[in-house]
């Protein structure tokens, strides 16, 4: 069991990004560069201070710290999968509670988009390769498909996910994608692997995250209030990893549910906004069923009318999310929260937010909760 | 304009080698732990159950249930786009193990939760003889 003293001990201090978008004059450490820039001024540390370091995507610690003039006592090297951005933030906590770094900073980046990364085929070799089955996209359609036929979950409901993400998006300066579309639109748009369309599938752009983690105490020095990490949860289903998941992960996001909402001292209907990873909209409503906003078979009711727009029951990827503002692999969503919690987001700023959760329904389930310090 | 038609090979491996030789006898073959008697799949050096290394591979039943499919419309590889649009179901052998295939004749015309299946065997790529499900 997660020690429920960490909650709210720890903080994210500082956050910032690249743009994001298409920049092949730039490669990946270029990105983290700046991104950690932007969050050195976001929060007004003397870097000199940071003795931790987590690289994700980013291809190689030993470079990434020597151009940004770091010389930490922690280091940590992630694979690239969008799972260990969660991971990253719970792993860095522990190594600030363990005393084995007081300031942490986690980069990530992302150059998919220069590079014309597909997520599939001669890229991530399998054993289904012969039947022709590749890229995480087939199993969110697989899982989706075997929603449908339980439930009676149509893709008018599913529209509802991307629908609502792309009007935050419209309001996010920073997003990729910034036109609005409608259900119908959704519904005529090309299909990629059916039941899931084009605007079913998140974004593959260029960009970076820094998210510089430390105390609370600490935290209280710099110029940004400081967030509180007040609950985590992790659970992960590896037992069949190699396909899709014949419970759309309900029972890692339950286990996961079952440590975030006690640690935070809170639940679903406390949350004020959600930040829920979306590389493709299905797991959305998994995340929703699973995390207990609906019960399970429910999602696809349970979103419609709006429910994850800004005015709506749950305000969900104010930022645009992996659909419409950038391919981040849940940092920048990690960013949007802390955001949202400083209160910080404009146009698209959810009041009185003062609990915001990230969750990632994933064969490494992750949850998140922020809360001001 | 014809074009030829192929799917990605296996890439076998001592693990996974007496899978594709049945299938290339057009046997659906299972691995069956000589210690447990337990199967799994896909194929595992060691038995995930009890960790022993030594399977009997035994001819399935051949009986199976639909539990999902999709329709892919794009290709990850140069050979798969001829045949674009296709279809991939993920299905539960009676056995108790769920695999990932392709859906053919009635059952890829009319695709049915959980309706039955059968397996059957396709040579219609090069140097691939794949084991698929039709209903039953
Ligand atoms: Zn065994």
């Amino acid at each position: 069991m997660i020690d429920p003293r960490l909650s709210g001990k720890y903080a994210v201090a500082g956050v910032g990004t690249s743009a994001y978008g298409k920049f092949p004059e730039k490669d990946d450490f270029h990105l983290a560069a700046d991104a950690f820039a932007d969050a050195i001024e976001d929060c007004g540390l003397d870097k000199s201070k940071i003795d931790g370091l987590a690289v994700c995507r980013v291809p190689h610690y030993a470079p990434m710290a020597e151009m940004i003039g770091l010389q930490p006592r922690w280091t940590l090297q992630l694979p690239p999968h969008g799972r260990m951005s969660g991971i990253s933030i719970i792993e860095a906590l522990a190594a600030l509670d363990a005393g084995y770094c007081d300031y942490a900073v986690l980069l990530y980046a992302n150059i998919g988009r220069s590079r014309r990364i597909q997520y599939g085929g001669e890229e991530s070799p399998g054993f289904w390769d012969p039947w022709g089955f590749t890229s995480m996209g087939a199993i969110h359609a697989m899982l989706f498909r075997e929603h449908m036929e339980r439930y009676g979950t149509t893709t008018r409901q599913l529209a509802e996910v991307s629908v609502a993400f792309r009007k935050h998006a419209v309001m996010n300066p920073s997003a990729v994608m910034r036109e609005a579309f409608t259900i119908d639109d959704h519904e005529a748009a090309r299909m990629i692997c059916d039941p899931l369309r084009l605007l079913d599938y998140c974004l593959i752009n260029d960009g970076a995250v820094c998210l510089i983690l430390t105390s609370v105490e600490r935290a209280k020095d710099l110029k940004k209030k400081p967030v509180a990490i007040a609950g985590i949860g992790a659970q992960d289903a590896l037992r069949h990893a190699s396909y899709p998941q014949a419970d759309f992960w309900f029972d890692a996001l339950q286990k996961t549910a079952d440590q975030v909402y006690p640690m935070a001292s809170v639940g679903p209907s406390d949350i004020d906004a959600l930040m829920v990873y979306d590389n493709f909209s299905p797991t959305v409503l998994f995340s929703l069923e699973g995390m207990g906003f609906c019960a399970p078979g429910e999602a696809g009711a349970f979103v419609e009318g709006g429910t994850l727009g800004l005015g709506g029951a749950l305000p969900a990827n104010t930022d645009g999310g992996h659909l419409s503002n950038s391919y981040m692999q849940g940092w920048a969503l990690n960013v949007e929260a802390v955001r949202q919690v400083r209160g910080e987001c404009g146009a698209r700023q959810v009041p009185d937010c003062e609990v915001v959760q990230y969750v990632a329904a994933t064969p490494c389930t992750r949850s998140i909760i922020y809360r001001p310090a | 304009m014809l074009t030829d038609v192929s799917r990605p090979l296996p890439k076998r491996t001592p693990v996974n080698a007496p899978f594709w030789e049945h299938a290339d006898r057009q046997i659906l073959a299972l691995p069956w732990c000589e210690s447990c008697g337990k199967t799994h799949f896909p194929p595992s050096p060691r038995c995930p159950h009890c960790l022993h290394d030594a399977f009997d591979w035994r001819p399935a039943s051949g009986r199976a249930t639909l539990v999902s499919w999709v329709v892919f419309h794009r290709s990850y590889w140069d050979g798969v786009a001829a045949d674009v649009p296709y279809n991939v179901c993920l299905v539960e052998l009676d056995e108790g193990v769920r695999m990932l295939s392709n859906l053919v004749g009635a059952a890829e015309e009319a695709p049915r939760y959980k309706m039955p299946l059968k397996v059957t065997f396709t040579d219609r790529f090069p140097d691939l003889i794949l084991p698929v499900f039709d209903a039953a």
